[in-house]
């Protein structure tokens, strides 16, 4: 089966609607993407017929609601290559995943110890590093981005050294649509005997994401931006090194034994999973995994490469634009940030939503990037598998009105 | 009109390209200094009172028109005028962003900003309107109690006691 778009686009019953008189460009997916009806059904369906509490139920309901939960974990396995559907932890979103490595890891630290972050990261994979090496008194130091907004791997063998506990980066960049290459991190870190994080909340969404291959030793990302619901996310961490670590949240579902004075806890990754998980949220978002998995993740990316080239291309056309990050559709993803002529972002972004042209503005939680290329925000048009050439002509044709307005 | 014409009036667009009263002047007396985190947008104002009358407004930033311009109709309105009489603006101005453009703007009082009315039926878009406007009732508020306004010397006081950073919820 070829990628028919046309056929994808009636899955997803919002890109049928108008905004403000016009047919809707949604161009925020990075943001957050939309939802198809088969996982809208599939939430239903679970709400309808098998709603019951998880791991704690003997009743035929209990026993299907659990069955439908661990199915889920099940297939995010299989999705992102892990050995083990016990190395799949399910958190809210990437940012729990990765606090959750901070506190429960983290606790290991102490002063003296780095951890290894860098400039273009999301400030989900800033601040929970922030906030350990203030509990722990280690040190966080991080790579820097070259001005065509690729990570500037140059101080690799200095940052990342015998005192390296962990190194945490992105893995395709919010802002800068940049997808980082990990082999040489991953060499330098097993030869300091450090371990490595990767945030893949733009990645797993978009391309074939194998941890194996990969080599890292945790991934943290989140259901919303890859069709599924929101409030789940997922923390992948090697078997081994789960087992290793301390829980996070305490609560119920994470203990063995409880008594007044003492508790044992479950194995991950119910370690992890204090309290009632979001049961229906991991079954709407193992349907999205089913959907994205029968259209093909190659595919998807190879539609998300054309479409990005396209991009590039007609926005090169617009008088005064300047594009953030790398400007060839290589070792870029799907995501294109961007300078009108010094219009501020949410200008640029209102006159387009009036011509219903959704793209985001600000400094998209990423406010370091937006410093180093010396602006407070910047406009994001970001894509996905539904993504058409239409939209784009829709965009570019709203910034050249953006132009007309401020002019 | 659509859309954006209504957000995005002549007026606003006037202010925004040719602003009125901007850049830092002194003396003054106090200092605010505001951001909205959500999209980086930042004024720094002051204020300088004597006699109880708001002799000058002075303002630098960075941000979109709407903040932008909003900083120009403010340094319109309430500079050369008494006390009482700038808050009674700043007043008239806060309601008219809080009623989703529904309120009736007092055109006499407003002059230029009732321009705004079409900034309060998108709610995204009051803060950058506001933003200003609250960093003059903060600088003004602790000018007044200076007591360098009662026809002493004007002082400048670029301390620590004469600028308040302030910042308003947005994601992030």
């Amino acid at each position: 089966m070829g990628f028919d778009i046309e056929k994808i686009r009636k899955d997803f019953p919002i890109l049928g609607r108008e905004v403000n008189g016009y047919p809707v460009a949604y161009l925020d997916s990075a943001n957050t993407s939309q939802k198809p009806r088969q996982v809208l059904e599939a939430l239903e369906e679970h709400y309808t017929w098998h709603n019951a509490n998880v791991a704690r139920s003997v009743h035929t309901l209990g026993t299907e609601s659990t069955t439908a939960y661990e199915g889920a974990r099940a297939k995010l396995a299989t999705f992102i290559g892990a050995t083990s559907p016990d190395e799949i932890v399910f958190t809210k979103n990437s940012t729990e995943a990765i606090n959750l490595v901070a506190h429960s890891y983290g606790a290991r630290l102490r002063p003296g110890d780095e951890i290894v972050i860098s400039e273009m990261e999301h400030h989900s994979n800033i601040v929970p590093w922030q906030l350990l090496c203030e509990r722990t008194g280690a040190t966080l130091r991080w790579f820097g981005v070259t001005d065509e907004g690729r990570l500037d791997l140059s101080t690799l063998d200095d940052l990342v050294n015998e005192r390296t506990k962990l190194v945490s980066v992105v893995h395709m960049s919010n802002t800068l649509g940049t997808i980082n290459p990990t082999e040489d991190i991953v060499r330098r870190a097993r030869e300091v005997g450090a371990l490595v994080m990767l945030d893949c909340s733009q990645s797993v969404p978009h391309l074939p994401v194998d941890v194996a291959a990969l080599g890292v030793d945790f991934i943290a990302f989140t259901g919303h931006k890859m069709l599924g619901p929101t409030g789940i996310g997922v923390l992948w961490g090697r078997g081994e090194i789960l087992a290793d670590m301390p829980p996070f949240l305490g609560g119920g579902s994470m203990i063995e034994t409880v008594t007044m004075e003492k508790t044992t806890y479950m194995a991950p990754p119910a370690r992890f999973e204090a309290g009632t998980p979001p049961i229906a949220e991991a079954v709407g978002l193992g349907a999205a995994v089913d959907y994205l998995t029968a259209i093909g993740m190659p595919a998807i990316a190879e539609h998300e490469r054309e479409i990005t080239g396209y991009a590039l291309d007609a926005l090169s056309t617009v008088d005064g634009l300047r594009i953030f990050g790398p400007t060839v559709p290589v070792g870029r993803g799907g995501t294109i940030s961007f300078d009108l002529a010094g219009v501020h972002p949410h200008d640029v972004g209102q006159v387009l939503d009036s011509l219903g042209v959704e793209v985001r503005v600000g400094h998209h939680c990423a406010r370091p990037t937006c410093v180093r290329f010396g602006v407070p925000a910047m406009t994001r048009a970001s894509f996905y598998l539904y993504t058409t050439r239409q939209e784009i002509d829709a965009l570019v044709q709203g910034l050249n009105q953006v132009r007309k307005v401020f002019a | 009109m659509t859309a954006p014409d209504q957000l995005y009036q002549e007026i606003i667009l006037d202010h925004y390209k040719h602003p009125h009263g901007r850049g830092l002047r002194e003396p003054y007396q106090a200092e605010a200094h505001h951001v909205n985190p959500t999209c980086g947008d930042e004024v720094t104002l002051r204020v300088r009172m004597h006699d109880g009358v708001v002799e000058d407004v002075s303002y630098d930033g960075m941000g979109c028109s709407i903040s932008q311009a909003a900083a120009s109709v403010l340094y319109e309105l309430v500079h050369g005028r008494p006390l009482d009489d700038a808050m009674a603006r700043h007043e008239a101005f806060v309601t008219l962003m809080s009623e989703r453009g529904q309120a009736e703007p007092d055109e006499e009082l407003l002059e230029d900003a009732i321009a705004f009315a079409g900034v309060a039926k998108y709610p995204a878009r009051v803060k950058c309107a506001l933003l200003p406007w609250m960093a003059f009732k903060d600088a003004a508020a602790r000018a007044a109690a200076s007591g360098a306004d009662e026809g002493g010397a004007v002082v400048k006081r670029p301390d620590f006691d004469g600028t308040t950073a302030a910042t308003v919820r947005g994601e992030g």
